[in-house]
């Protein structure tokens, strides 16, 4: 579900290991900045923080003083916990949707590396006849929008009886042809070939080349596209919305079926948000240096 | 022999001492010769299944009549393409969700460029601000949707509450259209912009110095620098982001759905995009498949269009920039 025009990309990856060789901007420009540049940097930050603060706060009130406070305080009202129960008694089945995205971001994550490790080494390392022709549609597919395939798809799961069953969200996040590409990318980069063929030489069959040699080499993009998959499984909202239940749903959908049905009770849908919201933001706090990295190396919205 | 060259490895050569290949030999080429394809092969078949069939499976919905629930009807050729065009909404649809994507893709690029600047400089405890700009990254955009339509509520909402206190009238930010694109497309903005500026401080961080080095030389300001050296040289991550945001961004979906309660963009469908007219063709009154995937076709030809337009647009702006300075888009 990731489209990326494939020459800027490749740009975009040289640039960043060239900028992993290179310490400052060069002359005249290494000096520290000045008081100004984290003046500005702390407003983007306030920016950057402030919304999902301020729905903390409402998550943290109640009706009257949301009402009264169109500009909350910035100290939380006390509430937020008693807005939590109030949300999981609300008839939201919030713990289900809380197992159904978890399980599906982890398998979707889990799958996508491994298969997308499988291919990349073979584009990447082996030769085989149709090559060429095959790493052109997975790049070619990278560009098409999603939206696009939704009405068929959704025929083909009404078919196999699987509307509404978390195996419709499951089955479409298995693969992903940015995650070939960034695969075959990495791979090409950091497996030296010398290694396969020592490997070859001692006789390894190419599935135990695989399994020792490039799978602990893949490790660190593999932990990349894991994590960026896992966010964007984790967010997605259209294809779920379209297929599942209200009564079998993932954070997203409970999240909509929640505001659909207690759109005044302001405090109480924030209080979902916040809820949805708290993995990902662990998430963040252990990982969101990678996550840094992943896009600094090329990893592109999708 | 031709088998080892074309398929697999380079082939684990054979001495030309031994006769004839050995069992374990033989067994290692049909290794090489197969495997490769076993490899590929599970993206492929996912693929074929969930990706290409649905899409041409799209074109072949779209020339029929096709009820949600009823199912395939009579072929109509393009009827369902003359339907949906002359459908006021899918018009309305279209100018809301090329207004979106404009007031979210020109305002994000030139934000995101600033922004990479300033974390380009020699700053103290890099990560920390790195990390501080991606931040909205990790909230889900039905969450950002539901935090900005409280905000941007026309009473008892932050933000006309904070611009009647410097004096400006309340804006209709769920009543008027273009106050609602504004809206929708700041939390497009407010999730993207931090992550397209890491892409761009990477792109600026391979700028090779001798450039910088060279226009100081010609006693070039920091701010000419800027525009002379930076701006051009991000030429290739200004298409490429242009390009995925142009994508992207004319298939927003989550964002307007969850900007009010109901879902249907408004009392006269007034921030309704395209992707949310195809949903409702298909899922909801209408019940009309053949005319959702007529609307999805004509959604593609959209992007097509507009992304080839964006990138001649922008590689002449880009490749413009060495000249004498451009006005800023505001």
């Amino acid at each position: 579900m990731t489209s990326v025009p494939v020459t800027a990309q490749l740009a975009g990856k040289a640039a960043a290991r060239r900028a992993g060789r290179r310490g400052g901007r060069g002359l005249g420009v290494a000096r520290r900045p000045g008081a100004r540049t984290y003046v500005v940097l702390t407003l983007v930050l306030l920016v950057s923080l402030y919304p999902l603060y301020y729905s903390f706060l409402l998550a943290s009130a109640d009706a009257p003083y949301i009402a009264q406070h169109p500009l909350p305080g910035l100290i939380p009202q006390g509430r937020f916990l008693e807005n939590v129960r109030r949300v999981l008694e609300s008839g939201i089945p919030f713990w289900k949707a809380l197992a159904n995205s978890t399980f599906v971001s982890a398998v979707s994550a889990v799958s996508v590396v491994f298969f997308a490790t499988l291919a990349g080494f073979a584009f990447s390392k082996l030769r085989f006849r149709g090559k060429r022709g095959l790493l052109v549609v997975v790049v070619a597919t990278m560009a098409l929008p999603s939206q696009l395939g939704v009405i068929p798809l959704f025929i083909v799961m009404a078919r196999l009886g699987w509307s509404g069953h978390l195996i419709a969200v499951i089955v479409p996040a298995l693969v992903s042809a940015f995650g070939v590409f960034w695969m075959t990318q990495y791979l090409d980069a950091a497996l030296p070939s010398e290694l396969i063929d020592a490997a070859r030489v001692d006789g390894a069959s190419l599935a135990r080349t695989f399994w020792s040699v490039a799978l602990p080499t893949a490790r660190p993009a593999a932990a990349m596209l894991a994590l960026f998959n896992f966010i964007g499984h984790w967010t997605s909202f259209f294809w779920p919305f379209i297929i599942l239940d209200p009564r079998n749903p993932v954070l997203p959908t409970a999240l909509q079926t929640l505001q659909a049905s207690y759109f005044k009770d302001y405090s109480l849908v924030m209080a979902g948000v916040i809820m949805t919201t708290i993995p990902l933001l662990l998430l963040f706090v252990v990982a969101g240096k990678q996550l840094v990295a992943g896009i600094m190396a090329g990893a592109v919205k999708g | 022999m031709s088998t080892a060259r074309t398929a697999g490895l380079a082939p684990v050569a054979p001495s030309p001492a031994q006769p004839r290949p050995t069992r374990r030999e033989r067994a290692g080429k049909l290794d090489a010769a197969v495997s490769p394809y076993l490899y590929v092969a599970p993206f492929f078949l996912l693929f074929a299944l969930i990706g290409l069939f649905p899409l041409l499976y799209t074109a072949f919905v779209s020339v029929h009549q096709w009820h949600t629930i009823g199912g395939e009807g009579a072929f109509v050729g393009l009827k369902n393409f003359a339907d949906v065009l002359h459908q006021r909404f899918f018009w309305v649809g279209l100018r809301n969700t090329v207004s979106i994507f404009l007031l979210s893709s020109v305002p994000q690029v030139i934000t995101a460029i600033f922004v990479a600047a300033i974390l380009n400089a020699n700053l103290r405890t890099k990560t920390f601000w790195r990390m501080g700009v991606l931040f909205p990254y990790v909230i889900a955009p039905v969450a950002i949707s539901l935090i900005f339509g409280r905000m941007s509520a026309q009473e008892y909402g932050l933000v006309n509450y904070v611009l009647g206190n410097v004096g400006i009238a309340p804006v209709g930010w769920h009543s008027e259209p273009f106050a609602a694109h504004v809206a929708i497309a700041s939390m497009i903005n407010f999730r993207w912009t931090g992550y397209s500026a890491l892409i761009f401080l990477a792109a600026m961080q391979a700028i090779p110095t001798e450039l910088y080095e060279a226009a100081i030389v010609d006693g070039a300001s920091r701010w000419r620098q800027f525009w002379s050296v930076t701006v051009p040289q991000l030429r290739p991550t200004i298409i490429l982001i242009i390009i995925v945001s142009t994508i992207g961004g004319l298939q927003v979906f989550d964002e307007p759905l969850l900007y009010d309660q109901e879902g249907y963009g408004g009392n006269d469908r007034q921030w309704m995009t395209v992707t949310m007219y195809i949903y409702e063709l298909g899922w909801g009154n209408q019940h009309n498949f053949g005319r959702a995937a007529a609307a999805a076709w004509l959604l593609f030809l959209v992007v097509v269009v507009l992304a080839l337009a964006n990138f001649a647009i922008t590689r002449r702006i880009a490749s413009a920039d060495s000249g004498p300075r451009r006005k800023r888009v505001p």
